[in-house]
């Protein structure tokens, strides 16, 4: 399915003098600028990442008003690939035969991946908004810029987050068991705890591993495995509807660790999972980059959603909208340094990017020769009342973090 | 130990409903003499109208159970007495060229309505299980492996004890015999493909409370029922259960002592080393 969102000119010229106004932009910059540049969005919107994707697919129907306001004008043409890595380098090719300048995408480390060899070949720029798997940057590739954490940075911060938990609380697990979807994704966060556990003087052993098949819809063994081993301490990487079902069974089985943990992967912050799980939701712990929500653009982000999606929540939806959004302003960026729409322009642009002002928490937005923005911080979200709730860095804590939490028992769905 | 007793039971409820569904294939081809390549399908059809039955007017899908029964077996009679009925006696490429046409149209119609997002239903006792000595048993499980037992042995007692049930055996056992005695045989054909259909529809409405309806599970589901009727033996409804119960261990059993993604891997193990062994299955007859 494709849509595409444009703004009229009238549209256009008056949200170009009211964000002029607002941001103290002068008028005729945004005025004198050439014809839009053209974004394709690629995003898993239907299929077993449906749930993330539509969150992302949230972030870009908001973009072009709130860049808009910025000074930038962007045509935006998005298509789903279904979860399925294989469509997901056809919509790549078939987006930039329709004249997309720069794609933006695609949440999911294999689906970009493919993506990325597309984008080299034909020489236009990919803006990564979500995707881990450090190999995407690790190619020699030029047009490729990745405005998120590798899965090594991302399992770095998260370990180190971890340690910060146990010393707040004074609590500390003798044991923790690793379980992961045994995807791209999965098999990257692997293969980073593999390589950092050792060395990060970690307070407990880690016992074993267990890779699952992201689309099992049993997960039962899995959980008995993780009982068995006597771990009271369990670190995942889930996706969306594995997260669910991997609690619904330790309910079951009365598997209670004294915290489940995600160094960064999706499923345990989204909506479904509060909406499957209930109060079973509460205490879950993810370690991943989160939007400053004290930063300008963040408001201004949050209350253009708040107006387009009513129904939905900002706080829950806000890393996935953030991270698209950012990777839509860093496209659009460029575009307007390079002042141009072509797409090696672009890419050269893009080389250079310096962006101070953003919504997630970290330094500037810059990228490295790999074009790897190494500035992005993480913090500890747990799940408190049924919404994720940042917890430490203390500096920036919301709440105090609940560790170890509570039993199942008392809880309900 | 306690652990591998909570993991065979978990296998073996979870088999008992993999039995059934596998039974609505064995009945079908053990009669009518045709695979019914559309079976996941017809499965996830189930699973949907269990699904939109929960969603809609709040029912548990165990209560719903007869309604999507009936429905599926409407919908089996229709297709045999219209659709394969002139394929019968036709060589069996052309009845799969069929009955794969079937299952795609039903693929593509259940993407087309429900899209390819899994469906979840949430039930009362979702997140209980019983206590049986030191044994946790899944609630969910143990309903829908009891329901399981229920229909079939229903099923059994009307193969053995009901006129019309002793006719379609006759028609299994002795085609021509059948017809020189009187039998219709064409209206026998559709009640036991319906027949086939309803535990399909049943199989269905109890998997939705163990599994997220989605169209893509629907292709592993024939494998699994191929899987399970070619070990238990191919027509054999005894052996279509043991089959069933034998895969739900043996994957449980694997993926705890193994890799839980190895899991499939050692259920096609399993199938291999039968067809070398004893092709015509577990309880199949030799011809």
């Amino acid at each position: 399915m494709t849509y595409r969102l444009r703004s009229s000119r009238r549209a256009l010229l008056q949200g170009a003098a009211a964000a002029g106004l607002a941001a103290g932009l002068p008028l005729g910059a945004a005025r004198a600028q050439g014809p839009a540049l053209k974004i394709g969005v690629i995003l898993p919107r239907s299929g077993y990442l449906a749930q993330a994707g539509q969150s992302c697919q949230r972030g870009v129907d908001i973009a072009p008003q709130v860049l808009s306001d910025l000074g930038h004008r962007v045509e935006v043409v998005s298509v789903d690939f279904e979860s399925n890595v294989d469509l997901a380098r056809t919509q790549a090719e078939k987006l930039i035969a329709d004249g997309a300048n720069v794609l933006v995408g695609a949440f999911d480390s294999g689906g970009t991946s493919a993506i990325a060899q597309v984008c080299e070949q034909k020489a236009v720029p990919l803006v990564i908004n979500v995707a881990a798997a450090p190999q995407i940057t690790e190619q020699g590739f030029k047009y490729v810029f990745r405005n998120f954490p590798t899965s090594v940075m991302l399992v770095r911060n998260g370990l180190s987050l971890m340690k910060e938990m146990f010393k707040a609380t004074n609590v500390t697990p003798k044991s923790g068991i690793f379980i992961h979807a045994n995807d791209t994704f999965g098999q990257a966060n692997r293969g980073a705890i593999d390589r950092l556990f050792p060395t990060l003087d970690m307070p407990f052993k880690l016992v074993d591993a267990i890779a699952y098949d992201p689309r099992a819809q049993d997960l039962s063994v899995e959980v008995t495995k993780c009982k068995a081993s006597g771990a009271d301490f369990v670190i995942v990487t889930t996706r969306a509807g594995d997260a669910i079902r991997l609690i619904r069974e330790m309910v079951k089985q009365r598997y209670e660790p004294k915290g489940i943990v995600s160094p960064g992967s999706p499923g345990m912050y989204d909506q479904e999972f509060y909406d499957g799980l209930g109060g079973y939701s509460d205490y879950t712990i993810t370690n991943l980059p989160w939007p400053n929500f004290n930063a300008p653009i963040t408001k201004r982000l949050g209350e253009a959603f708040a107006k387009r999606f009513p129904q939905a929540r900002f706080g829950v939806d806000a890393f996935n909208v953030g991270f698209t959004f950012e990777a839509m302003l860093v496209a659009a960026d460029a575009a307007k340094r390079a002042g141009s729409r072509d797409s090696r322009a672009i890419a050269e642009a893009l080389r250079s990017t310096d962006i101070a002002d953003h919504v997630m928490t970290g330094g500037t937005i810059s990228f490295d020769a790999k074009g790897q923005n190494n500035n992005i911080a993480s913090a500890t979200v747990q799940n408190l009342k049924k919404t994720p709730t940042v917890v430490l860095p203390r500096e920036a804590a919301q709440a105090k973090p609940v560790f170890p939490m509570p039993g199942w028992r008392g809880r309900q769905a | 130990m306690t652990v591998y007793l909570d993991i065979v039971a978990s296998g073996v409820l979870t088999g008992l409903v993999y039995g059934l569904m596998a039974l609505g294939l064995s009945v079908i081809f053990g009669v009518v003499r045709v695979v019914n390549f559309a079976h996941g399908e017809l499965t996830v059809a189930a699973m949907y109208m269990a699904w939109v039955m929960a969603g809609s007017l709040g029912v548990d899908p165990i209560l719903t159970l007869p309604l999507i029964a009936a429905a599926l077996f409407a919908i089996g009679y229709a297709l045999q007495r219209h659709l394969v009925e002139p394929f019968i006696g036709r060589p069996e490429h052309e009845q799969f060229m069929l009955l794969l046409a079937v299952s795609i149209i039903v693929l593509n119609g259940l993407l087309l309505v429900f899209g390819p997002d899994a469906r979840h239903v949430a039930v009362d006792y979702a997140y209980d299980s019983f206590e049986l000595g030191p044994m946790l048993l899944d609630t969910v499980r143990v309903y829908a492996a009891a329901a399981a037992m229920v229909l079939a042995l229903g099923l059994y007692l009307f193969f053995r004890f009901t006129d019309l049930g002793t006719a379609i055996r006759a028609c299994a056992d002795n085609l021509l015999g059948a017809q020189v005695v009187g039998l219709d045989v064409r209206r026998l054909y559709a009640l036991t493909f319906g027949l086939g259909c309803a535990l399909v529809g049943a199989s269905g409405t109890l998997m939705v409370l163990m599994r997220d309806a989605t169209p893509i599970l629907a292709v592993q589901l024939t494998l699994l029922a191929f899987i399970v009727v070619i070990i238990g033996g191919l027509g054999s409804m005894a052996g279509a259960l043991v089959g069933g119960v034998l895969i739900g261990v043996s994957e449980a059993l694997a993926g705890f002592l193994l890799m839980p993604s190895l899991k499939s891997l050692f259920s096609y193990g399993l199938l291999i080393l039968v067809l070398l062994l004893r092709p015509e299955g577990l309880m199949g007859r030799r011809a």
